[in-house]
């Protein structure tokens, strides 16, 4: 990328590394690329009811070289892959990429030939945002599962050893970086709840329990 | 004159938008409950002993407009039972990479296996953790369930479970158990909710 990729390991890389990172994920701009229903959502998201604003994104840049965070919303079309890898190239290092709604992560129900199955068969995509479309509160969890990436990313290629070397040790989280869901990871206790559930392997299962507790119409009572 | 008057008004309309009511949701934080009939990620149900209701019909898999669905039957035996009758579902995987929610596999399901849950926070950093195994979409084992495989314990043949499940439907998360529902009254307990 630049200057950190000369960086020296060691503590000072740590404490720049969580630095670099606190301060590439708290305001991440988005470059907008809404292709279809699903920026419609998008842009919901911006607005003040969901207000992405909260994390220092309701700007959208139009302009690629000042966005780090593209969000591919809706699908793309084989005539559309190559303007998208032409506006993710112009895109100024660090960027990452958010593919939002099922026919941005997989074509979704359009297995056709007009439709690039996947826009991960143009750029690198960090994180995949199934729904159709999505709701704003899915966009904003997907966003906050990126950042957590974001804050945990090596830093120059001392700081890619280091991370494979903690590999190695089995030094890992128990819970993977953006796969908790953000409702649980915001709240202590449910946090908790989740990492043990990870342990046991039954986490999909948690969520159902949870949600059953929370409708009360499910426990064979009143009308809610 | 007029001018310095004029930008007081503008500040006082944005200062008075300090003491509005706060329309922002706080999501992450404290999520608003969605509505009671959203389209979220699915559960496969169990019946009141904890055998699963999936029989492997495909029905699921032929209704779905975007082939969301894969689903592999397989034969129960006496020794192996993983639901009532001859049938069942030995692999049972959606793709939330294609699924659009939309809700014709919940209707098309004979046996009310597959329900519909309101959670929707499914966003994945790679394509093969979007694909939900049986593993994944089995609803959890409620008190008084027990992990398949195990003989019928609720008659002596899948008739006991389907005759009578329009009155006794079963305690997984299946939406027959609202109140408002024409079949499902009655829990597993027997009392009338």
């Amino acid at each position: 990328m630049g200057i950190e990729e000369k960086l020296p390991a060691g503590v000072l890389l740590t404490s720049v590394e969580k630095l670099v990172n606190w301060s590439r994920k708290s305001s991440v701009w988005g470059a907008t690329f809404g292709l279809a229903c699903c920026a419609i959502e998008m842009m919901a998201a911006g607005g003040p009811h969901y207000d992405m604003g909260r994390w220092g994104m309701e700007v959208f840049r139009a302009s690629p070289r000042q966005a780090d965070l593209m969000i591919v919303a809706g699908r793309v079309s084989q005539k559309m892959a190559p303007v998208l890898r032409q506006i993710y190239d112009q895109m100024a290092e660090p960027r990452w990429v958010l593919s939002m709604g099922v026919c941005a992560s997989s074509g979704g129900m359009f297995n056709n030939y007009a439709i690039v199955q996947g826009v991960d068969h143009v750029v690198p995509v960090d994180m995949y945002l199934p729904g159709c479309p999505p709701r704003p509160e899915m966009l904003i969890d997907a966003i906050l599962k990126l950042r957590e990436k974001i804050n945990h990313e090596p830093l120059g290629p001392n700081g890619r050893r280091m991370l494979e070397q903690r590999k190695e040790r089995g030094d890992v989280p128990v819970v993977p970086y953006g796969s908790m869901p953000s409702s649980y990871r915001n709240d202590k206790a449910r946090r908790a709840e989740w990492t043990q559930a990870v342990r046991e392997g039954r986490e999909e299962q948690l969520r159902i329990e949870n949600w059953m507790k929370q409708e009360r119409h499910l426990q064979g009572g009143g009308r809610w | 004159m007029g001018a310095i008057t004029g930008t007081f008004k503008g500040f006082g309309v944005t200062f008075s938008h300090m003491f509005r009511k706060i329309v922002t949701t706080d999501y992450p934080f404290e999520p608003a409950p969605a509505a009671p009939r959203y389209h979220g990620r699915h559960i496969l149900n169990r019946h009141p002993d904890g055998l699963e209701k999936c029989i492997g019909c495909e029905l699921c898999a032929w209704a779905c407009p975007a082939d969301a669905i894969y689903v592999e039957g397989g034969d129960n035996t006496d020794e192996q039972r993983f639901s009532p009758g001859e049938r069942y579902a030995s692999i049972y995987q959606i793709n939330y990479a294609r699924c659009i929610f939309c809700g014709l596999c919940i209707e098309a399901c004979p046996t009310r296996s597959l329900t519909m849950s309101n959670e929707y926070e499914l966003a994945r950093d790679n394509r093969q953790d979007l694909i939900f195994t049986k593993e994944q979409l089995l609803a959890p084992l409620l008190p008084g369930m027990e992990q398949p495989p195990h003989p019928m314990r609720l008659g002596e043949t899948e008739k006991d479970y389907y005759v009578g499940a329009l009155t006794n439907p079963g305690t997984s998360a299946g939406a027959e158990r609202a109140p408002w529902s024409e079949t499902g009254t009655k829990d597993a307990t027997g009392e009338a909710s």
